[in-house]
């Protein structure tokens, strides 16, 4: 079964999750010929995890572990190979196409790049009205009114409902984007990649923008990054993805101070030193990260762990819980269970 | 800017004078570009020309006068008779509108097909496969060929012949549609528009749409030019507009056998027809430069 670390154990372990992904798998087709069957890229393969109500989620992993295909696979923009996700109790994979609509306006997400995520054509008002009126929100006045007091929710002006997209800077583009997720009150945002196009003094502005927003709003976030300073700072939870499969879930204190999986204890030791002085072990991996079209058998990451044993080659390690609040898919941790 | 709070008023007054402001900029844009301005004004000359200029002469296009056979322009008919002594300035005034009829038609009529058959096929990929093969066979057949079958079954009347170009190029607007409709549609703000759970017919026309517009203009252009020079080839071959009534083809076509005697049955309707064709090629070309400033300029390609 699941390869992955789940997280259901919560800060408040008694809450009901808001969301809650199990078993997520996407899978792509790719042709290899007329007669060959088709081989598939496993992109997600397996993931499990819990969003509770007003937390933020980071989500972890180098390109092309599967990250942003995760999110939008929650968000249906691709239709999931199977797994469930079920929002307060409601299994969303298994609604009609007409009855997700509802859901979408709970579920918004915020894309990576800012430069194409906004219709150049359009003006600003004219984009973030557009949300509305998809959802038959109000009246038109009523619409242009709640557009201007968003600009003014995301730091910008009703001066700005009249631009261009192309006026805007990236910071204030994403700016944008935020305030059109919102138009619809959404409950969880999943932010793919929200700040890595913008430089690192507008990541800290837009960063602590959205910690705002989630308070005024009483958001979810599924923030997806591969930067983990990024992570660390707007996270309370963190997920590490590797090859499709969710290695280990933990706090952010958590799993900044004590990570657990190798391949996070090697991502988290490539972090710059803060401190020259303090001693730091760098764990270098070798080789490449395997195709996702073929993936090791066993666990994900045995071609490339520096403690990998014989059932590593063989057995795929089942999530485990470390302790209260973290949990890792390793073997190196099975009597500790 | 102190003021950020503005009544729902105070918007509309803005956004007015914006697109007014919009409006003035984007025609002194446009007068800057010689070429468009070049191409607009010979083909409003033409038009205004072919419309009010019947009305400055007494000569009907279909009166026969047996004595006037063959005259060369003079000052009672100024660009000569015909072989049936018809006057040949009225009759190439009137085949201009018949050319100009058949070009706007096909024009209008192959950008709407085209453009609805060009974006839904771009945007569902089991009906591109179909849609494209359909209009690769209609483009594999020579315009001239697949227009004369048609109307052979159909006969030649105004309405086929509008009909038949309309077939023959819609494809070729079809084709420019829907490529630029692919490369919009997997652009990201169309897949935020689903993950804001937008239906598909908004994203299309409203999304999708607008972002064709420009290369669809340039396109029916071109289809206008060139409809009118296929028009009155087949007038010419005798399968456009029926013998009696004047056509920019039929004209050329009575001309062909007194072409050494009167030069005029040749030369005037042959202007019209280069006119035209000009204008609207220049016009084209000038359009895209306005519409899509980011091609290569038309003038320093050649």
């Amino acid at each position: 079964m699941s390869q992955a670390a789940t997280g259901e154990v919560s800060p408040q372990a008694t809450a009901e999750p808001l969301l809650r992904a199990t078993d997520i798998r996407q899978h792509f087709p790719v042709r290899r010929g007329f007669f060959k069957p088709n081989a598939y890229v496993k992109a997600v393969n397996g993931v499990s995890f819990d969003l509770m109500e007003g937390e933020t989620f980071g989500l972890v992993g180098e390109s092309g572990c599967g990250k942003s295909t995760l999110g939008r696979t929650l968000l249906r923009l691709i239709e999931p190979t199977d797994g469930a996700c079920y929002y307060r109790n409601k299994n969303i994979f298994e609604t009609s196409q007409a009855e997700f609509g509802k859901y979408r306006r709970e579920l918004q997400m915020v894309f990576q790049d800012p430069y194409s995520s906004l219709n150049p054509k359009m003006r600003v008002g004219s984009i973030l009205e557009e949300a509305m009126a998809i959802h038959g929100i109000g009246s038109r006045r009523e619409r242009t009114d709640r557009v201007i007091d968003l600009l003014e929710t995301v730091g910008l002006s009703s001066e700005h409902y009249f631009r261009f997209p192309h006026e805007f800077s990236g910071g204030q583009r994403q700016r944008i984007n935020l305030a059109r997720a919102l138009s619809l009150t959404p409950k969880v945002v999943v932010c793919d990649e929200t700040v890595s196009a913008l430089d690192v003094s507008i990541q800290a502005q837009v960063l602590n923008l959205m910690k705002r927003i989630r308070k005024e709003f009483n958001l979810s976030y599924l923030f997806i990054s591969h930067d983990l300073g990024v992570v660390k700072y707007i996270s309370d939870r963190i997920g590490v993805m590797y090859l499709g499969n969710l290695v280990e879930v933990a706090t952010a204190e958590e799993l900044f101070e004590a990570p657990k999986h190798p391949y996070t204890q090697a991502l988290i030791s490539a972090l710059p030193k803060t401190n020259p002085r303090v001693e730091k072990q760098r764990i270098k991996l070798t080789g490449e990260v395997p195709s996702p079209l073929d993936p090791p058998s066993g666990c994900c990451f045995h071609t490339r762990c520096p403690h990998a044993m014989d059932i590593c080659r063989k057995v795929v390690p089942e999530p485990r819980t470390i302790s209260g609040t973290h949990k890792t898919a390793c073997h190196l941790y099975e009597e500790s269970v | 800017m102190t003021d950020t709070t503005q009544t729902p008023k105070e918007l509309k007054a803005a956004e007015n004078r914006l697109k007014r402001e919009q409006r003035s900029l984007m025609i002194r844009r446009f007068m800057a570009n010689r070429l468009a301005v070049c191409g607009l004004g010979l083909t409003v000359v033409i038009c205004l020309i072919a419309f009010l200029g019947p009305l400055i002469t007494q000569h009907e296009p279909l009166k026969v006068n047996p004595i006037d056979r063959l005259k060369p322009p003079s000052r009672e008919h100024w660009m000569g008779t015909d072989n049936f002594g018809r006057d040949i300035y009225v009759r190439v005034l009137y085949g201009t509108r018949a050319s100009l009829l058949i070009g706007f038609s096909v024009a209008l009529l192959s950008s709407v097909i085209g453009v609805t058959i060009g974006l839904y096929s771009a945007y569902f990929k089991p009906l591109d496969h179909l849609l494209m093969r359909i209009t690769d066979g209609l483009m594999a057949f020579p315009a001239i060929l697949l227009a004369i079958s048609v109307i052979a079954v159909f006969g030649p009347t105004t309405q086929n012949v509008i009909l038949t170009l309309v077939v023959v190029y819609t494809p070729l607007i079809a084709r420019v549609v829907r490529s630029n409709a692919l490369v919009v549609k997997e652009q990201p703000y169309i897949e935020a528009l689903h993950a804001l759970g937008s239906s598909t017919t908004r994203i299309i026309w409203r999304h999708i749409f607008p972002n064709t517009v420009s290369s669809l203009i340039v396109q029916a252009s071109f289809v206008f030019a060139v409809s009118i020079i296929t028009e009155a080839m087949l007038s010419f071959l005798g399968v456009g507009i029926p013998a009696p009534h004047p056509s920019l083809g039929n004209i050329l076509y009575d001309g062909k056998n007194v072409i050494t005697s009167a030069w005029w049955m040749t030369v005037f309707p042959g202007a019209i027809i280069i006119g035209i064709v000009l204008g609207q090629n220049i016009l084209g070309d000038g359009l895209r430069d306005f519409l899509d400033p980011h091609t290569n300029k038309a003038v320093s390609k050649r």
